[in-house]
């Protein structure tokens, strides 16, 4: 049965071959070949954000500022968090392999609203541009954060076009969401009732919740900065009567719950990957699914922990940090239960499950000392430290990107029709796995030790930690590159693949490799839950 | 008259299917717009709790008369839109787009009035960071209530721009005959997000003239 569908694969058009030249693609709206403009697009940004992040990195091998002087260094690491944080992590999950996989799960031939889909790939590179030219005409020296009164009063830098870049970023993201939560609600195929959904989709589901209510605030904050800046009128700035903590808040409001956008769809890949390759269905379903809801309502709710040291009340603080032990509980959840589904599994140890393991030792990692932060008295100490730094890259690459580089791979057969080299991709995720740890594992030491964030500069006596952090940091760069390198390779050399290489259950494993441009010949009707493994034997040929 | 099968897409079922699915979509987007004019109420709210007699006193700088005349007009545009519609649904075109263009009319005068108002604030030089002069204790204050009130109302103008822009595309699609009583999910969806416009002045009209009607 896999053996005619890979006959069909070879001869019948796909999404890839029935239309051929530049307009088919810049013109498309085809959910399927807008994730793979957006592939371009978000690989691009992720090469220039890690560029940044390297020179960093090269910068703090010795405790002097020799590479480049304290202004370049602020810019380096504005560029870094900006690109990174709004034009990769963001978009990141949702926009590819969400895209491309939304519409094939559900059983729908597209996205509810294509011409969405396509327009938010336009302002997110319209957006992307802006801040490109931001960066490179001198550069952006606020941090990502933006704080006022230095955005809006101080700082000399490009802020004005950096703002303008990421509010328009801040729109594709949000018709991104609305577009999955429309898509999700109204196109679901026969029998695909909520709680046969792959959790994937209820991942994204609670991830598009966030971005459509989250975002707009993010936006009406950057524009009252730029009302600041450019009318010269107090807003934010407290000798102009504006308050400062105010933006905080505001900003936090949205960028505190972006973190839960990032980690989210990462989540979701997780869950497919874990079922995948123990052969077995997520256990306590129910519980993984609401738990990605739950994380998404709880992360509104706690924006404050970003302000325990910018004289907010004590008694907000004290809310602030309970509610934010409490987002503890639903991630929990999650990790508990991912390792129960891998307990007396069949389990494959392939490319994508060797992320997905590492995903979940770095997510728990990233955030048990979340805890540590969440805590009133520690967080005193640790603010502005290497200790934040750590623990937000441990969620923000550790998780996010673990989850990315392994859904890319479990999905790469059913986006390009071939599979990629297996030993390779298996050396790149180990590489990655070790890169990541040796680089972030000695900033939990470094900021404990106190040494804060933001400096070019520091005492000669945490160089060592540092040295190890920087050479992890390289080797962290060859485990992304060599992804990059033997994708690339496989998408035109890579052995042909089935429609169901993995036998996995799922709607998108049947239909072919390239899917043809409109999924389906005829609507599924589905007849199982997910990850019906057991009951699904005979039809994945594994009986 | 274009039929219904002409405008239906590939994913969707029915025509009925895809109506409620714009529906939904623009449904949503209004939530993401009540979240974008929400983190500028939080702010007013926080500054009108720390100034309030800075607040008052700018609020005394509104034409309550200007704001409360387009309060009415608003209102009225609401009805012809909500007209309109109807008119479609029972089929009769011409009427549904007599009352389209009347809808733009009212919308276009609300924008006028509005810049009359805003030109009756630059005489009296109260336009913050380019021409604002202020004799009262609370000015800074009275310049921040400027502000959000220039910001707000000035969101709400553009919201309302884009309104006609797009029920003046729905008047010409209508005069092309391309709705008909079984379908015109698009000019029903551009009535929701008219409304949502209208509904945002009526706050706005709360905040920034109310406070101002004792002089």
């Amino acid at each position: 049965m896999i053996a005619t569908a890979k006959i069909e694969a070879v001869e019948a058009p796909n999404y890839l071959t029935e239309k051929h030249g530049i307009k088919s693609w810049l013109l498309t709206i085809d959910h399927k070949r807008i994730a793979l403009l957006y592939i371009f697009g978000i690989t691009g940004f992720f090469v220039i954000g890690g560029v940044a992040a390297l020179l960093m990195r090269l910068e703090l091998l010795t405790p002097a500022t020799d590479l480049v002087d304290p202004e370049t260094y602020n810019k380096l690491f504005t560029a870094h968090g900006i690109v990174m944080v709004f034009f990769f992590l963001v978009p990141s999950i949702p926009t590819t392999l969400g895209n491309f996989l939304i519409p094939l799960m559900i059983g729908a031939k597209d996205l509810a609203l294509p011409k969405l889909n396509l327009a938010s790939w336009y302002v997110y590179m319209a957006g992307g541009a802006i801040t490109l030219y931001a960066i490179a005409s001198g550069g952006v020296d606020t941090g990502w954060t933006f704080y006022t009164p230095f955005s809006t009063v101080y700082s000399t830098t490009h802020v004005a076009a950096a703002a303008i870049g990421i509010f328009l970023v801040g729109f594709s993201s949000i018709m991104t969401g609305l577009n999955f939560i429309v898509t999700i609600h109204q196109l679901r195929a026969p029998g695909m009732t909520w709680f046969r959904m792959p959790l994937f989709l209820w991942s994204h589901y609670a991830t598009s919740v966030v971005m459509i209510l989250g975002t707009p605030v993010l936006a009406v904050t950057l524009l009252m900065v730029l009302v600041e800046r450019v009318f010269g009128v107090g807003i934010f700035s407290p000798e102009l009567g504006g308050d400062p903590v105010l933006f905080q808040h505001m900003f936090w409001f949205y960028s505190h719950p972006a973190v839960y956008i990032m980690i989210l769809p990462s989540m979701g890949v997780v869950s497919e990957l874990i079922a995948a390759f123990s052969r077995k269905a997520v256990f306590g379903y129910v519980f993984v699914a609401f738990s990605s809801i739950a994380i998404a309502v709880l992360g509104f709710l706690v924006w404050g922990h970003h302000m325990f040291v910018a004289g907010e009340s004590v008694y907000s603080a004290m809310a602030f940090s309970i509610l934010s032990y409490t987002v503890g509980v639903p991630s929990a959840i999650k990790v508990f239960n991912w390792s129960a589904t891998l307990y007396k599994g069949s389990i494959a140890w392939e490319t994508p499950l060797i992320y997905a393991i590492g995903f979940i030792g770095l997510f728990t990692i990233g955030g048990l000392t979340g805890l540590f932060v969440a805590a009133l008295g520690i967080d005193v100490h640790v603010t502005d430290t290497y200790f934040v730094i750590a623990h937000f890259h441990y969620i923000m690459v550790g998780g996010a990107v673990m989850g990315y580089l392994g859904g890319l791979h479990y999905w790469w057969p059913k986006i390009s029709g071939r599979m990629y080299p297996e030993a390779l991709a298996k050396a790149a995720a180990l590489i990655v796995f070790l890169g990541f740890n040796l680089t972030f594992f000695p900033q939990f030491v470094l900021g404990w030790l106190g040494m804060p964030r933001r400096y070019a500069a520091y005492p000669p006596e945490w160089q060592f930690l540092n040295i190890i952090s920087t050479a992890g940091a390289t080797i962290l760069g060859v485990g992304y590159a060599l992804p990059l390198v033997y994708l690339t390779w496989s998408w035109k050399y890579g052995p042909r693949a089935g429609a169901n290489p993995w036998r996995a259950t799922g709607l998108e494993w049947q239909v072919p490799s390239p899917p043809p441009t409109h999924n389906f010949e005829v609507t599924p009707i589905v007849t199982h839950k997910a990850y019906d493994y057991a009951g699904m034997k005979e039809q994945l040929g594994l009986g | 008259m274009a039929s219904e099968s002409l405008a239906l897409r590939e994913q969707f079922g029915s025509p009925g299917h895809q109506r409620d699915t714009s529906a939904v979509g623009m449904w949503l987007f209004l939530a993401t717009e009540v979240l974008f004019f929400g983190g500028l109420f939080v702010g007013f709210g926080v500054y009108r709790m720390y100034y309030t007699q800075g607040f008052v006193e700018g609020a005394r700088e509104m034409t309550l008369v200007i704001g409360s005349i387009n309060t009415a007009v608003l209102f009225t545009s609401c009805l012809t839109m909500s007209l309109a519609i109807r008119s479609m649904s029972q089929g009769n075109q011409f009427r549904t787009y007599v009352l389209l263009l009347i809808t733009i009319g009212i919308g276009l005068a609300f924008i006028a009035l509005k810049f009359v108002e805003y030109y009756f604030h630059y005489k009296a030089h109260k336009v913050p960071g380019i021409w604002f002069e202020s004799s009262s204790l609370y000015a800074g204050a009275e310049e921040l209530f400027l502000v959000y009130y220039f910001v707000l109302t000035g969101l709400h103008v553009i919201h309302l721009s884009i309104g006609i822009g797009i029920t003046a595309v729905m008047a010409v699609r209508t005069a092309i005959g391309r709705f008909s009583a079984s379908w015109h999910t698009p000019l029903e969806v551009t009535g929701i997000y008219w409304h949502f416009v209208d509904i945002i002045w009526c706050f706005l009209y709360a905040i920034f003239y109310i406070p101002g009607f004792h002089k």
